[in-house]
């Protein structure tokens, strides 16, 4: 068994320092153009900023003196290194809408999603492994397809429209649960659970059918293995050898994807979000753009690929570090 | 485009083997099926004998499927019925052709990263990195505000969205092909670098590239209903499933049917899409079980 | 798993260590409030925070007649330039500093002169304001402005303690420090704004709630189904489809007024290019168009009933509505007779509106209704923030946005028909019309002041620049327990004697 026949005696291996050294140096051209990517982007959209937020008066005199103090007159190229200039010093600029800066809303933020992500794994997680597991065993029989066919329906399923189903069903007409209002769990733990339940539930199952499907593979592909045919020819009982021989190596894969997905979590939350009203980075992005609230637009995007990019990095090194014949590799 | 090239990809015998796979394949014959009775309600539309999706009745606001209104009316009196099935032809059309738009800039930009190496797959790369690491949905809304709210622009917001994906993958595929023996030969024979790309890179790319498009169609009539669903996609008082959705949601509470239909309905051809991508991977799939 | 167990054994504690408070008001909002300064806030939902934290020199009461607040009584001079305002005796603000003559002499300044001040246009006609006395101030007019008190009742009036004003400059919104009934908590944007109880306000006996959470919360349906789950204790604009149904409700209350405001259709009469289009050069096609929509329909399919049809910039209920110029019925036949009288038969126009469900709907009921006139209308669906500088640019031919009001006429009227006013987007100009607003403005006479701004409708109804379609409504909904609320023309949610007996 691969798993066993090698120590795990070199985590400290200088190599796999260097490995993750070279994946940072690799990110940052890549930050550095989601940067561009995204001041451009938004710079590009309709509709005068200072405008939008100018509401009902639009008093001339104080367009211009906004813009003014907002440097939207300059050259694209200044206010590009201005804005690089503040990131690079931790400073993100200020919300146009709230005057907020803009860190301190990512602050507010960032923690609600995490949360969310977190609770939404969770789920992933709790249906999507054992149903895999399941799937893989019992191959061919009707278990195996009802798996199937529920992953592929969570992997179908709009998610904007199950929340808003769900609102409906659960919060109008049964009245079980709250369709909004997000508590930190720090203050009500319980009611933070209660609000996060049918968010992550929603998020959660796009997931669950995604680590369900890799799990059966993954888990189909050891089973066929050599060494677990000579597992169960020494006479070892299937149980076992499934729990302590097959899933242990099966979980490789597993366990990088889920670290993929949640990179991807942060992005997902976008709608569900806006469906539950809960104040995460997935509104606020979504409120700044259709409020044309510059700062917030860039500070946020760069942050969620930073997020996404870091994610990628520990879903590359775990892979490593799990894997020994990768190990050795280096 | 796709099937011309799919036939130059695979020598006739391995096509063969690949349809009787295929067709073995349960699964992907239902998801061919949804698809297909979709797609022929999206096109027989102007021809069923049905309401006029955009006449309004103030007599008949929200009211509930009944005889008369099969699935019920909408907001200002129109036939939901009708609507679902012209709102096919939006939703489709927009999966389709965004799916379209991203190949036809993703393929060939991948194309040429993977064949050139060097300097120009690194810029590219980067790129597709950067482009990436922004979350899908975001860019997607962007491009359309930018853009403005209407479907053919939300095609285009989302279709921009989509590209890394098929560049990374035409990329890799590249990278495969480039050093295997025909390749190397037909470069030796003096081949223009076109000619190698088009007659021995691009066919045996394309399987791949086949089965992440349909998958992405799937992808892609959710970002249409997503962004409908903002207010970004199709706009009134033209129907669309994410449009009709957008619209529904004030509702809930009165008239419930207005969002289970759309949603129902986007719910089945995802899947439609989904099961026919998987089957296609099966068939396609050179490792043999 | 262990480190989640942690988490909630943290959070437990932290909850205990909370005293429950002894009365709550939740209230849910439409939207997110903007920047908490009121010298630089916009938002519709801003104004009602401010309703509980900063208090004006003068309020509304429920027939929109201006009554004292932070000033006691005020006076006019004789030609209108100066306007003295008695201070109330003993305010301070949340931050202790006492409320003066000083402190609302600076308040107006920063008012006008603050670079990122929104309120500059609404006391442009001050020239100066000065102290006369501990307790009394007095602004001199550049010229007569009888729209000048009612500007004071909402954030132009707003007194901010001058100390912190001074400390913070435009980062006040960060921590807004006024007299009003409430003192600011915390805020945490898109989540929530919090307000307590402030022990030292001059009528703090009326106020009988001791916290006050604002929650944004922008669909209409999350919004009333936390009012019904007890989530909520207040809702803002309820859905017109939900108003029935919260009515029916016996755990639920509702209130509502008819707005200061109203929908309309803007029509670009002469800026830039795109007014060279039928609609735009000739008044009788215009009419036509407005004679196609039938109004009462419109409000009793996309309103439920609970708005008003309107033809003027004052709903019906108003004392400004010119009553001879009553909302007119649906005419197609007179319609399609102006339409051949200027000479055509179909006409085709753009026609752009906001991305949202509820004027989306509007708009395809009012697509409908004129094409029976022969109206080809094709409808340009932009977002909120697109429309604004579309229709500040020319670039439109038809225009629909709304206007939320104000309690003086001239608020209504002034800004969108004058030749040079600030947002005349359709570049209407007709200086016999400006002569009447401009005299209007000039008389504190009220029955002169009807005269002229009736006289300048009957113009305004024959040239239709703006297609007024009607008035909203403001419904709030509450919870049983919730008693003295007051629903006010201007949409605001005072609490004052408001009692919750949860």
């Amino acid at each position: 068994m691969p798993g066993a026949a090698h120590p795990r005696d070199n985590q400290g291996n200088p190599s796999m320092l260097i490995h993750i050294a070279k994946r940072i140096l690799v990110a940052l051209p890549t930050l550095l153009i989601v940067s561009v990517l995204v001041f451009s982007l938004q710079k590009l959209l309709p509709g005068d900023p200072v405008l939008a937020l100018a509401g009902e008066e639009r008093d001339p005199a104080t367009l211009a003196a906004l813009r003014e103090k907002y440097h939207l007159n300059d050259p694209f190229l200044m206010q590009y290194l201005r804005w690089l200039g503040g990131v690079l010093t931790g400073d993100f600029g200020v919300s146009l809408r709230t005057g907020q800066p803009v860190l301190e809303l990512i602050g507010q933020k960032l923690p609600v999603t995490i949360q969310l992500a977190f609770m939404s794994m969770f789920f992933a997680l709790l249906i999507g492994i054992p149903t895999g597991i399941l799937a893989a065993v019992k191959k061919g029989t009707v278990l195996d397809w009802l798996a199937n066919v529920i992953a592929l329906s969570g992997l179908s399923i709009p998610n904007f429209w199950l929340g808003i189903m769900l609102i409906l069903l659960v919060s109008v007409q049964l009245g079980w649960l709250p369709a909004s209002g997000y508590e930190s769990p720090f203050v009500d733990p319980l009611r933070s659970f209660q609000t996060m339940l049918m968010p992550s539930f929603v998020l959660g199952t796009g997931l669950a059918a995604t680590l369900m499907r890799h799990t059966r593979s993954a888990m189909l592909g050891v089973l066929s293995a050599d060494y677990i045919r000579t597992a169960r020819a020494k006479g070892l009982g299937s149980r076992e050898v499934i729990m302590t021989h097959a899933f242990r190596n099966a979980l490789l894969p597993v366990i990088t994807l889920t670290a993929l997905l949640f990179g991807e979590l942060l992005a997902g939350a976008v709608l569900t979000e806006q469906i539950f009203t809960i104040p995460g980075f997935g509104k606020l992005i979504v409120d700044a753009v259709f409020n044309r609230d510059y700062a917030v637009v860039q500070g946020v995007v760069l942050c969620t690929a930073m997020g996404f990019l870091l994610m990628n990095l520990v879903a590359d090194v775990l892979y490593v570090l799990l894997n020994p014949r990768m190990r050795t590799a280096l | 485009m796709t099937a011309a090239e799919t036939s130059l990809a695979l020598p006739a015998r391995s096509q063969a083997r690949v349809w009787s796979k295929f067709r073995r394949n349960r699964s992907a014959l239902v998801g061919a099926c949804i698809v297909g009775f979709f797609g022929l309600l999206a096109l027989l539309a102007p021809l069923l004998p049905i309401a006029d999706p955009l006449a309004t009745s103030w007599s008949a606001i929200r009211k509930p499927p009944a005889p008369e209104y099969l699935m019920g009316s909408d907001e200002i009196g129109r036939d939901i019925l009708s609507r679902m099935i012209w709102g096919a032809q939006a939703s489709l059309l927009a999966g389709v052709i965004s799916v379209v738009i991203a190949m036809l800039t993703g393929v060939p930009i991948g194309l040429i990263a993977g064949y050139f190496g060097g300097w120009t797959d690194t810029v590219i790369s980067r790129f597709t990195d950067a482009l990436l690491a922004m979350p899908f949905l975001i860019m997607a809304i962007a491009l359309a505000a930018f853009l403005g709210p209407s479907l053919s622009n939300a095609m285009i917001a989302i279709g921009l969205s989509a590209m890394p994906v098929f560049i990374r993958l035409t990329r890799g595929q590249v990278l495969s092909v480039k050093t295997e023996d025909y390749v190397e030969g037909a470069r030796a024979v003096g081949l223009g670098h076109l000619d190698i790309m088009r007659r021995y890179i691009l066919p045996n790319v394309v399987p791949p590239i086949i089965v992440q498009a349909t998958l992405t169609v799937a992808t892609a009539i959710i970002a249409e209903a997503s962004l409908s669903f903002l207010g970004l996609g199709q706009q009134a008082p033209a129907p669309s499933w994410g449009s009709m959705l957008n619209v529904a949601k004030n509702f809930l509470g009165q008239a419930p049917w207005m969002a289970i239909w759309p949603g129902a309905a986007i719910f089945l051809v995802v899947i439609g899409f989904n099961l026919l991508g998987d089957g296609l991977r099966d068939a396609l799939d050179p490792r043999e079980h | 798993m262990i480190t989640k167990t942690l988490l909630s054994a943290a959070a437990l504690g932290a909850l205990l260590a909370i005293p429950a408070s002894a009365s709550e008001l939740r209230i849910g909002l439409q939207d997110d409030a903007d920047v908490l300064d009121p010298h630089q806030s916009r938002t519709f939902v801003g104004r009602i925070v401010y309703t509980g934290l900063c208090d004006k020199l003068v309020d509304l009461d429920k027939d929109v007649k201006i009554v004292p607040q932070l000033a006691t009584d005020w006076t006019t001079s004789d030609d209108g330039l100066k306007l003295v305002m008695n201070l109330r005796d003993g305010v301070v603000f949340h931050d202790g500093t006492p409320l003066d003559a000083e402190a609302v002499v600076y308040n107006i300044d920063r008012a006008m002169t603050l670079p990122e001040s929104r309120r500059k246009s609404e006391l442009s006609s001050v020239e100066k304001i000065e102290a006369t006395g501990p307790l009394q101030v007095t602004f001199t007019l550049k010229a007569p402005d009888a729209s000048l008190l009612a500007q004071l009742t909402d954030r132009a009036g707003m007194i901010l303690s001058p100390t912190a004003a001074k400390a913070s400059g435009a980062d006040f919104g960060a921590n807004p420090i006024c007299s009003g009934p409430f003192k600011f908590v915390e805020r945490i944007s898109q989540d929530r704004i919090v307000l307590e109880k402030f022990a030292d306000y001059y009528d703090a006996d009326r106020v009988k709630i001791d916290r006050v959470v604002y929650l944004p919360i922008p669909d209409t349906t999350v919004r009333l189904a936390n009012l019904r789950s007890g989530e909520l204790d207040m809702i803002e604009r309820v859905a017109a489809s939900d108003v029935a149904g919260v009515r029916e409700d016996a755990n639920l209350t509702s209130q509502e007024s008819v707005g200061l405001g109203y929908m309309a259709i803007y029509v670009n009469i002469k800026n830039g290019d795109r007014a060279a289009n039928p609609v735009g050069q000739d008044a009788r096609i215009r009419q036509a168009f407005s004679l196609a929509i039938d109004r009462e329909a419109l409000n009793q399919v996309v309103f439920e009933g609970t708005a008003r049809a309107g033809n003027q910039p004052f709903a019906p209920t108003s004392p400004w509505f010119n009553a001879a110029l009553p909302v007119p019925a649906r005419d197609v036949e007179a319609a399609k007779a102006l339409l051949a009288e200027a000479g055509v038969e179909r006409v085709s126009i753009e026609l752009q509106h906001a991305n949202n469900p509820v004027v989306t709907q509007m708009m395809q009921v009012i697509q409908s209704m004129v094409a029976e006139a022969g109206f080809d209308v094709s409808l340009q669906a932009t977002e909120f923030a697109t429309l604004l500088s579309e229709q500040t640019a020319g670039n439109f031919q038809m225009s629909r946005s709304d206007w939320s009001g104000r309690p003086d006429p001239d608020g209504n009227l002034h800004q969108f028909v004058t030749c040079e006013g600030g947002i005349n987007d359709p570049k209407y100009c007709n200086p016999e019309v400006d002569t009447l607003l401009n005299e209007a403005r000039a008389t504190s006479d009220v029955a002169i002041r009807k005269q002229k701004y009736d006289a300048a409708g009957a113009i305004l109804n024959r040239d239709m620049p703006i297609i007024y379609l009607g008035h909203q409504t403001y419904v709030f909904g509450m919870d049983k327990g919730i008693e003295g609320f007051q629903a006010y023309p201007d949409g605001m949610i005072r609490l004052k004697d408001v009692t919750d007996a949860d």
